[in-house]
């Protein structure tokens, strides 16, 4: 079983991630769960949301504490809240930041991956909701989602030229990431 | 075939095909997506109901109970807070023997307020009548409404009952789920055909006012009911094995109990956990199992002594407290296993939301194993 944990701010949309990328694990064969960390809804404040993977049903009903992958959806949260916290060596960080060398301490054996999802976001959508630009990433960077999965759970939530839009933005991520990765 | 969808969507879908005739729900928080989903569903002709917002809590069950004597199948949800308000309503439900389902998504109830889960709503409920069926996953959370209405609805049982599973850890967790269609639902669950109901025709009174001479013969009925309930459950729950392959005709279920030396007993979410955490302890050689009670009311005691005849020491974890003497189902372990010589420790355990990992499931075990029980785990002695 494979574990990601989702860091962003509220209104960010990490919780709609969880589920799109369960989603899409889902639709390629894998038993997933997706769920967000319970609190009191608050626009701007810390939110975490979990993804769970497997090739068994998931019995397991606490958060996630020992991650195998991180997206972090706003670099204001480094430093604010410690989203490394307990990865696992070997695993792999998307992190949406517009540089590379943000300040912070990376575990070792962390991969990190950094894009500029923002302004990705603000091209290709128009605001600067990052949630599903960063689903492209974290499917090329960890290969856990593949891309037509992907492209079908932001279909299903998402109609019309906002769908569109929002593929765009997932495979432009993809691509960028696929070509570092 | 298995879909992917949100433990609130989900119990809305199997509602929906169980074919309530009258809804009623009071949709504020605390309330659940269930009631939301219903409500799109009744306006979109999907299910063919009457769809009642009500004022509050009280109203949406009496309404319920108002629907279900005359003669209609009917449902509602509710939690926390929500579920207190209907403490009245809940007793005469049970007491004028309507068959109501209703789906509790368990919360812990203030002060101090908190949104988040324990049972303690429930399981302060456990007096009212009603029959309680506690959920370990989304799965067995859809597939035991369908249950619920059919030991409900026998005419050996007519009682209401509680489905519950945990707020929030199942509520609005998204996972794989099989639904059931709509055809096979119908050919487990027969419409609604009332034992009794009122009728201009055939003038019936409900509720009635009991002198002393007659309470106690109330009582005892709806008591001798509960018991029948377990039969109609095991029944209700061996067809619905044989009809979709999943069975859940055991009131309570061992897993890895065979050999067990210590045994947790638990109910609802946490048991998935549990189940975890006790194959990493077993790869450590421990003999560790679990006794998951599904049926809460009828309290299963002689399946549990008979699940548990082969351990030495039991930990109970209850996820809620009957304040000033224990957990309520630790004390009823301990009835059931009164005189065997196994040592039984209740555990006070995840109130209010806090997070359950494996480590302390393997926790609790430890102190269970050591002799320590009866006991709040994990207080945080910093903060008293």
């Amino acid at each position: 079983m494979r574990e990601l944990r989702i860091h962003g701010r509220g209104g960010q949309g990490s919780v709609t991630a969880a589920e799109l990328i369960a989603y899409a694990a889902f639709e390629g064969g894998a038993f997933s769960q997706a769920f967000p960390a319970f609190g009191v809804e608050r626009r701007g404040a810390p939110v975490q949301a979990f993804v769970r993977f497997s090739d068994e049903k998931v019995r397991l009903r606490s958060q996630v504490y020992e991650p195998d992958y991180i997206i972090v959806q706003d670099p204001t949260l480094i430093g604010d809240v410690d989203v490394f916290n307990g990865m696992k060596a070997g695993g792999i960080a998307i992190i949406n930041t517009e540089k590379p060398d943000f300040d912070s301490h990376v575990p070792e054996g962390v991969k990190v991956y950094t894009i500029d999802a923002t302004t990705i976001a603000l091209e290709e959508l128009g605001v600067p909701i990052t949630n599903t630009t960063l689903m492209g990433a974290f499917a090329a960077a960890t290969g856990e989602i593949k891309l037509e999965p992907l492209e079908h759970a932001l279909r299903r939530r998402f109609s019309g030229s906002m769908a569109d839009k929002n593929v765009r933005a997932a495979e432009r991520a993809y691509n960028q990431i696929g070509g570092a990765a | 075939m298995l879909e992917f969808m949100e433990g609130s969507h989900a119990v809305a879908e199997i509602v929906k095909r169980c074919r309530p005739q009258v809804i009623a729900a009071y949709p504020i928080t605390p309330q659940t997506h269930i009631v939301e989903d219903l409500a799109q569903m009744v306006a979109n002709c999907e299910i063919d109901a009457e769809y009642i917002t009500v004022e509050s809590e009280f109203s949406a069950l009496s309404a319920c109970l108002g629907a279900s004597a005359a003669g209609s199948r009917v449902y509602s949800a509710t939690t926390s807070q929500g579920l207190a308000l209907m403490f009245e309503v809940c007793f005469n439900a049970a007491g004028m023997r309507q068959p109501i389902v209703m789906t509790i998504a368990n919360r812990s109830l203030g002060a101090p307020l908190s949104i988040w889960n324990d049972q303690q709503d429930s399981i302060s409920l456990r007096d009212s009548g009603w029959l309680q069926f506690y959920a370990e996953d989304n799965q067995e959370t859809a597939d035991l409404h369908m249950i619920a209405y059919k030991v409900c609805e026998d005419h050996d049982v007519l009682l209401p009952a509680f489905v519950c599973f945990d707020g929030f850890i199942l509520t609005h967790t998204f996972e794989p789920v099989a639904l059931p269609t709509q055809e096979e639902v119908d050919a487990y669950l027969p419409a609604f055909n009332p034992y009794q109901r009122l009728d201009a025709e055939n003038p019936l009174s409900f509720g009635m006012y009991a002198t002393p001479e007659y309470y106690t013969e109330f009582r005892y009925e709806v008591d001798r009911a509960q018991y029948r309930a377990k039969e109609a459950f095991i029944k209700a729950g061996r067809e619905f094995g044989e009809q979709f392959g999943r069975d859940y005709s055991a009131p309570v279920e061992g897993y890895r109990l065979e050999d067990a030396d210590t045994a947790l007993v638990a109910m609802g979410s946490i048991c998935g956990t549990a189940k975890d955490a006790i194959d990493e302890m077993r790869e450590h050689g421990r003999k560790i199992g679990l006794l998951k009670i599904r049926t809460y009311r009828p309290f299963p005691a002689q399946e549990i002594a008979d699940a548990l005849k082969g351990v030495s020491t039991v930990a109970v974890l209850d996820k809620n407290i009957s304040l000033g003497s224990g957990g309520a189902v630790g004390t009823e372990v301990k009835a059931a296993l009164y005189g065997s010589g196994i040592s039984v420790y209740d555990y006070i355990i995840a109130l209010g939301g806090r997070d359950v990992r494996k480590r302390d499931i393997a926790a609790v075990v430890d102190l269970a194993e050591k002799g320590e029980g009866d006991m709040f785990y994990g207080l945080r002695t910093e903060v008293l």
